[in-house]
């Protein structure tokens, strides 16, 4: 059958806006994601919301608001138990492993239709409702509404803390704010299209886009626009070829663009923006040659020994 | 000078815990004035700029920026932080890290105030590659961008932490070169945390030398003297000058380890030894 077919149908249709709302969510995040090294976070995260899923089946029977409320609970457990830079991973990797065997044990108590949690897992993207677009369609806007207002303050704390902070940017609150916002993106994105794509969707579109370039802003739109086009790209595939899920594309689409950056990289962005590289090899040549700098009184008596 | 200072600190004492690190620092720094701050690693010479940036509380005392208590944020002061090697992959250029230096406490997405970001880069020598991957440039350059960056906003006052660190020495006299130039054309205050007094002693007013809780200020011929470190060491010191060069000798080579602290990023220090052929290599 033909993609135009495909593109008549309503359930195509609800994918197609489904994995392009995720794909611009996840597209918005990405760079910060990669920046702040938040990768495992939002691994974490995604795979917890089956955690969370499982907890609003038991108590309320609505999956997904259970999930969203779950999310909010694993933030908050980050950022106490990993709230130093190196411990991070290590306290996700911890609070992960924990709270499946906790989804695991809630689920045992459920006695009703359990795919609702198992979906989470892997969703979807051909089952959207229409109350679910609106999920994703809420979350994109908030997330809008957070990088319009804290884009160039985040992306100062992001990059160089100690100068925000003496700028009077507030670093821990703002990393606080993203890691709420990547909790809730990434369990509505991941109750809906699956931890599979969010974690696709999220990480590798600007882990693909700085390396073509530097420019934070370009980045942010690179990786937009690889997200848009894996989720897009992969969903129209899955039309043509219908026995293989649209997950497989899409994350096979999204790979491919981070393999071709890695390799056009090099070319791409470190020879760019730099004007007379002899000075700097000269300067690079001279660094080794030179004495030690760092150690007070005892290397000042190294550099007078040469200079005698 | 009381009241027009542009620094001033009375009986300013700094603990940590129950560790002394300072203790009733009584300072005067002139508006224009150029105060290197030296001492051993430990000895809270970086405590002494969070303090003036508003980032930590004194224990005791009080410090005034133009008459007012350190407030965090301040437009009138610039910072430049203790050099740390951007990550490769970092995406930003040199150009948005000076940008953010103007703007970046500020809501909104990052707008386009080219002119003076360049002018500024123009000035510290960078514009040849303030549009390279930071992460990519060697130390100097991103020495020099950091500059930069806390220029653009004209402060008043400029707190310098460790800036030459981990340079080669063409390097090192560049960066103080065009700090001195903009202190010299703006008036501007600065406060030079360094460990080694050479690079920065043809630019410097004062000494402030900061070591196991005690400090001395005054000139350098003042304070660099076997005297006053041997005070504030609490051992014997001996400082000679060897072609136009200030030398501070810890003793006997077992009183190496006592000086010759730790390096500002944590690691400590192997003992040196009188001719040995250790050398660090360059960034």
């Amino acid at each position: 059958m033909s993609i135009g077919f495909y593109l008549a149908q309503p359930f195509a249709q609800h994918a197609l806006l489904a994995a392009t709302l995720v794909a611009v969510t996840g597209g918005l995040v990405s760079p910060f994601v990669v920046t702040r090294g938040m990768s495992f976070a939002v691994h974490g995260t995604a795979e917890l919301a089956f955690t969370g899923a499982a907890a609003g089946l038991l108590v309320a029977n609505n999956a997904v608001a259970g999930a969203l409320v779950g999310s909010l609970v694993v933030a908050a457990l980050i950022a106490t138990l990993g709230s130093r830079p190196r411990e991070r991973d290590s306290a996700i990797g911890a609070i992960l492993a924990f709270g499946l065997g906790v989804g695991v044990l809630l689920l045992s108590y459920y006695h009703g239709f359990a795919t609702a949690a198992t979906n989470i897992l892997f969703g979807n993207i051909f089952g959207v409702s229409g109350s679910q677009l609106l999920v994703l369609v809420g979350i994109g806007a908030a997330v809008a509404v957070v990088m319009g207002i804290w884009y160039r303050p985040l992306l100062f704390a992001s990059i160089d803390p100690e100068v925000a902070e003496a700028r009077g940017v507030p670093v821990h609150r703002l990393g606080l704010l993203f890691l709420l916002v990547l909790a809730l993106t990434v369990t509505g994105a991941a109750q809906v299209v699956g931890t599979l794509l969010v974690l696709s969707l999220a990480i590798t579109p600007a882990a693909a886009a700085q390396r073509l370039s530097a420019n934070p802003l370009l980045v942010a739109a690179l990786s937009v626009g690889f997200a848009v086009v894996a989720a897009d790209g992969g969903l129209v595939a899955s039309f043509e070829a219908s026995n293989v899920k649209p997950s497989v594309f899409i994350t096979a689409f999204s790979f491919a663009i981070y393999l071709l950056a890695r390799l056009a990289g090099p070319a791409l962005r470190e020879k760019r923006g730099r004007r007379g590289q002899d000075e700097r090899h000269g300067r690079r040549a001279r660094a080794h040659l030179g004495p030690a700098q760092h150690a007070g009184p005892v290397t000042t008596r190294i550099d007078a020994e040469e200079g005698g | 000078m009381r009241g027009g200072a542009a620094i001033e600190l009375r009986g300013a004492t700094l603990r940590v815990g129950h560790h002394l690190v300072w203790e009733g620092l009584d300072l005067d720094i002139a508006p224009g004035e150029c105060l290197a701050v030296l001492g051993p690693n430990g000895a809270g010479k970086t405590s002494l700029l969070k303090v003036l940036l508003g980032l930590l509380p004194l224990s005791g005392g009080t410090a005034a920026i133009d008459g007012h208590p350190p407030a965090r944020g301040s437009p009138s002061v610039g910072y430049v932080p203790q050099q740390r090697a951007f990550d490769r992959d970092l995406p930003i250029r040199g150009r948005d890290l000076v940008g953010l230096g103007l703007d970046g406490h500020r809501h909104g997405l990052p707008r386009t105030k080219a002119r003076r970001v360049g002018q500024v880069i123009d000035a510290v020598g960078a514009s040849s590659y303030a549009s390279a991957p930071i992460g990519l440039l060697s130390g100097g350059e991103q020495q020099r961008l950091r500059i930069a960056q806390a220029l653009v906003g004209d402060p008043r006052l400029l707190l310098c932490d460790e800036p030459l660190l981990s340079l080669d020495p063409s390097s090192q006299g560049e960066v103080v070169s065009v700090i001195d130039a903009y202190r010299r054309t703006h008036g501007a205050t600065v406060v030079f945390v360094t460990h080694e007094i050479n690079p920065v002693v043809g630019v410097i007013d004062r000494v402030l030398y900061v070591a196991g809780g005690r400090w001395a200020a005054g000139s350098a011929a003042e304070v660099m003297t076997s005297a006053s470190l041997s005070r504030l060491y609490g051992s014997h010191i001996d400082v000679i000058e060897v072609h136009d060069r200030i030398v501070v000798v810890g003793g006997k080579d077992g009183d190496i380890h006592h000086l010759d602290l730790e390096h500002p990023d944590g690691h400590r220090d192997r003992p040196r030894h009188r001719g040995s052929a250790d050398r660090e290599p360059g960034p």
